[in-house]
């Protein structure tokens, strides 16, 4: 089962993953960056030139008044014997400075009035995207007419030990997920953006969009990326304990890899959804259970079950005691804790398999299996 | 000096009953001052957490529960009432008024204020910990999804604006019924003006917090859903009426700056403040204007195009009074005869930093670009150059400029000017490379950060670092000066000084102005 899954996911992966390798470059900020990126969208260019203009006529501005200002300092000072004079207004001078910084934010304006309304153009997307924002994840789904909707969540990648500073911080550190957002190139991307909890942001500077994930509201943007790579950005809006830690990975990738790898999740899906009907024997639940839990239990939980930010799962008086509380826990986490709420996460046959796992490994022997129908049975209440 | 007039009654009592403006200011200021060392506090350990990458010293909940009392004891704590005690110390003296009109209520909007930090500071040691859904505490992470100590938290806002409202009525009533006769309007100091036109802006906006936090109280105690679309609320109609006090509230806390350093840079440069009129009106422009921009703040809420133009269009407005205001400090210095003591390098320091940081504020003010701005460093950088070299580098500008006028005693010049060389290159350190971390993309309110940006960090914190420490020098020095710095008696104490507060003796009397001056109609504002 497990290696099944495993299949699946290089099959979904492999184009993507030798074609970044291959050809894209990976974007995200750079060591000690210190000007906005250009980015790889027209709009991204145009906001670029935006800024640029703006702070180069803050610029002008400022060496003028600072200019005046040192030049008082210097030659005017009562040291060097200089005498006040009392001049205090001047009608003319005094309109001047109010009438030409009007002129210049009117000639502000007008780029900024084009460029927003581009920002806001919204029409004839060619793929629509669902983003939520979750505490703290996010949730992709691909809307399509035809075939599966795809739908995955995109979680934080870095292991807890090099938060913790006991492992050196890989290259990506805490702007890396386990599954990627993957959108085609010179493709108009609409975004439709919300939230399930609290105000999240969904932010990629080079993808230059930045919307408010809203709880009960969607939010529209878009994007059309001219270059393929990888492009990395973080949530932008304070979402709790954890809002630092739920960055955004978008591999953008030549419309034939769109195409395989869609084709490759809606395939999964498929597969998942017959999986699910399935019955499954003590030994397939425990190897797939196995995968699961390295993947989205061990960083909590520990190798061997001993536990860490998370309880010890060996010998635990849940992992060993009656299966719905323990399936309680698994599907809807701890509230207030860092044990969320798996049951949107993860599909009911990855559920029954960790929750299994987690009751026959590390010494609990409790020999009873949970079946995806139990899952099922047990969301439905 | 009256001699039917007592001096100020000994020990606590004198302190906790007074209705002296001058005893009230002073405890406002030491009040403030503390605060500031709180506040600070918490500053530091944001800042020792976001040394390096990776979480060293606290737990990421914690971190956001600094953050947010950072903020909150910061605006509401240091800033705001420091201006208050200010206004309490000087607005009597600079209009010839004998003390506030309302010298009763004065003393109990201070007196609510301790309490209310106290209750506020309690909540660290709270089940669930103190708010952590930032300054702003934006619905529903601050509803909903907040622990217990929300409550507390709604009631200290209204407490606390209980007390400014007070302040301001305060303010606006002694300014419109005392000042001496002759005493016409434009030729109040723009000291008074500013703090007239703030008193203001506070009573206007201060309820509408108020109603704020209620809704906030209603949704997460009686069952509404203000907040909460799910109950047919809005999310967003939370920072709708949040940024409607929140954007006057940052023109609250930098007009009076506005009018500290109009009185510092005249009188230094030894020629009366250029453009007097403008200066007033352009006060009021910007006044006006921050009723009607505060949705700058949302531009990345999903706003319908027309609503993001019009907010747009009005803050680049802003723009204007301010530089006016700009050009006519450097004006003022134009020609002048400049020397340069501890409060005229605090002005010239605001003068340059504020500059800066209202550079960025039209920058930021560019929707477009703000997408990629937004909640990143680069807006932390821009308000710490408006509130802390704004705010509160003219505020140490005012003490050294009118302490020894309060004491009768000099500061240590020498030590003065070294608290402000540290706290300008400390600051700078801090503050600078927000800027560029901000650009490459660092969101705020985050405990942790990608490597990349590791360098700049370090430094912002070695620079945060050295400011939080010059704040110990400033401190010594303002109470070796109050204990025995060198006494002074001459009533204009510094020669280009101008205004009714330099023509009674050095130090202020307990009591002055009890008869009205004579105000020289030749002689217009100082
Ligand atoms: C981010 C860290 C984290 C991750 C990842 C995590 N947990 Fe937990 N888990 C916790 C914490 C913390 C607790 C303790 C909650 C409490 O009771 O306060 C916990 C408790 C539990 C318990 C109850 C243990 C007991 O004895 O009370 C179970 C069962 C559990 N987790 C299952 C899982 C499963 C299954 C996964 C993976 C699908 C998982 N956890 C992933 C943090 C985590
Ligand atoms: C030229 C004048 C100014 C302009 C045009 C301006 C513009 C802006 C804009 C557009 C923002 C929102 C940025 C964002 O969140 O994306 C902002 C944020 C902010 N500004 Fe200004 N500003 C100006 C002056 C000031 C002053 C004088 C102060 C206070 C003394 C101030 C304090 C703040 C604060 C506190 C924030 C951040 C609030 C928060 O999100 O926590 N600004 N400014
Ligand atoms: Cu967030
Ligand atoms: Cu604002």
């Amino acid at each position: 089962m497990c290696f099944e899954a495993k299949r699946l996911l290089k099959l979904a992966l492999g184009p993507v993953l030798m074609l970044t390798s291959a050809v894209a470059l990976a974007y995200g900020p750079e060591v000690n960056q210190v000007n906005m990126a250009p980015g790889a969208t027209d709009v991204g260019e145009q906001i670029y030139d935006l800024h640029m203009l703006i702070f180069w006529i803050c610029t002008i501005i400022g060496l003028g008044v600072f200019g005046v200002m040192f030049y008082s300092i210097i030659y005017h000072r009562k040291s060097k014997g200089a005498v006040a004079s009392h001049f205090h207004e001047s009608t003319k001078v005094e309109i001047a400075w109010t009438v030409v910084p009007f002129l210049i934010l009117i000639g502000m304006a007008v780029p900024a009035t084009s460029t927003l309304l581009e920002v806001y153009d919204n029409d004839d997307a060619e793929l629509d995207i669902l983003v939520t924002g979750y505490q703290w994840k996010w949730k992709y789904e691909y809307i399509s007419e035809d075939g599966e909707n795809v739908t995955f969540f995109s979680n934080l990648r870095t292991p807890q030990s090099e938060i913790r500073n006991t492992q050196p911080k890989g290259e990506h550190y805490l702007l890396e997920v386990d599954e990627p957002l993957v959108i085609p190139v010179n493709t108009k991307v609409r975004f439709l953006i919300t939230a399930n909890d609290v105000i999240h942001s969904w932010w990629v500077p080079e993808l230059a969009v930045k919307r408010d994930a809203i709880p009960g509201f969607i939010n529209e943007a878009w994007t059309r990326v001219t270059t393929e790579g990888v492009y990395r950005g973080q949530c932008a809006e304070l979402c709790g304990k954890d809002h630092g830690f739920m960055p955004i990975v978008v591999n953008v990738v030549s419309s034939e890899a769109y195409g395989q790898w869609l084709g490759d999740k809606q395939v999964e899906a498929a597969a998942i959804r017959e999986l699910m009907a399935q019955t499954f024997t003590l030994d397939q639940l425990m190897e797939r259970g196995e995968g699961v839990y390295a993947r989205a239990c061990l960083a909590c939980h520990g190798a061997n079950g001993e536990g860490g930010v998370g309880k010890a799962i060996a010998g635990s008086p849940i992992a060993t005691g009656d299966v719905g509380p323990h399936l309680e826990i698994g599907i809807n986490g701890v509230p207030g804790s860092a044990m969320q709420a798996f049951g949107g996460q993860l599909n009911d046959v990855d559920m029954a398999a960790v929750i299994t796992y987690q009751r026959n490994a590390f010494g609990n022997n409790m020999g009873d299996m949970i079946q995806p129908i139990d899952v099922y049975n047990h969301k439905k209440g | 000096m009256g001699d039917h007039h007592h001096g100020p009654a000994k020990g606590l009592s004198r302190w906790l009953f007074t209705t002296n403006h001058k005893d009230i200011g002073t405890m406002y200021l030491w009040f403030s001052f503390a605060m500031f060392i709180l506040g600070g506090t918490f500053a530091m350990i944001i800042r020792a957490e976001l040394f390096q990458p990776g979480l060293q010293l606290v737990e990421p909940a914690f971190f956001n529960q600094m953050t947010t009392l950072h903020g909150l004891v910061m605006v509401f704590g240091a800033i705001m009432p420091s201006f208050v005690g200010l206004a309490n110390w000087l607005i009597p003296m600079m209009i010839g008024a004998p003390d506030m009109a309302l010298p009763r209520m004065n003393n109990w909007s201070f007196w609510i204020l301790p309490p209310t930090f106290l209750l506020l500071a309690s909540t660290l040691f709270m089940e669930g910990g103190a708010p952590a859904a930032g300054w702003t505490f934006y619905a529903p992470l601050s509803t909903t999804y907040a622990g217990p100590s929300v409550t507390f938290f709604i009631f200290c806002i209204h407490v606390l604006g209980l007390s400014s409202i007070m302040g301001s009525i305060n303010i606006i009533a002694t300014v419109m019924n005392m000042r001496a006769p002759g005493m016409t309007y434009m030729k109040m100091p723009l000291f008074v003006w500013t703090w007239l036109i703030t008193a203001f802006l506070l009573v206007a906006v201060m309820p509408v917090l108020a109603g704020c936090v209620t809704m906030m109280l209603m949704d997460v105690h009686f069952g509404t859903s203000f907040f909460s679309a799910a109950g047919g609320g809005d999310p967003v109609l939370f920072q709708h009426v949040f940024w409607f006090f929140g954007h006057p509230e940052v023109y609250i806390i930098i007009l009076p700056a506005f009018g500290v350093v109009s009185q510092i840079i005249p009188a230094f440069s030894r020629k009366p403040l250029f453009g007097y009129d403008s200066m007033v009106y352009a006060t009021a422009s910007i006044a006006f204007l921050s009723f009607i921009v505060w949705a700058h703040h949302m531009y990345t809420v999903g706003m319908p195009v027309a609503g993001e133009l019009f907010f747009m269009y009005a803050t680049m407005l802003i723009a204007v009074p301010t530089g006016v205001k700009v050009f006519n400090w450097v004006t003022t210095m134009w020609r002048g005869s400049l020397s340069f003591e501890t409060p005229m390098l605090f002005s010239i320091g605001f003068l340059v930093l504020f500059t800066i940081g209202g550079f960025t504020g039209l920058m930021l003010s560019i929707a477009p670009s703000d997408f990629q701005y937004h909640d990143t460093y680069f807006v932390v950088a821009h308000f710490h150059y408006v509130m802390v070299a704004g705010a509160v580098f003219s505020m140490s500008a005012a003490i050294y400029f009118w302490l020894p006028k309060w004491c009768g005693r000099m500061y240590n010049e020498t030590m003065g000017k070294t608290h402000f060389w540290i706290s300008f290159v400390g600051f700078n350190l801090a503050f600078f490379p927000q800027h560029f971390v901000g650009l490459a993309g660092m969101p705020r309110r985050i405990p942790d950060y990608a490597l990349q940006f590791a360098d700049f960090n370090m430094l912002s914190s070695i620079g945060a670092f050295i400011y939080g420490l010059s704040q110990i020098l400033f401190l010594y020095n303002v109470i070796a000066t109050i204990v025995a710095g060198k006494p002074v008696s001459d009533p204009k104490v510094w020669d280009g000084a101008e205004g009714l507060e330099w023509t009674i003796p050095t130090p202020a009397p307990y009591h002055t102005f009890e008869t009205p001056p004579k105000i020289d109609p030749a002689h217009a504002h100082s």
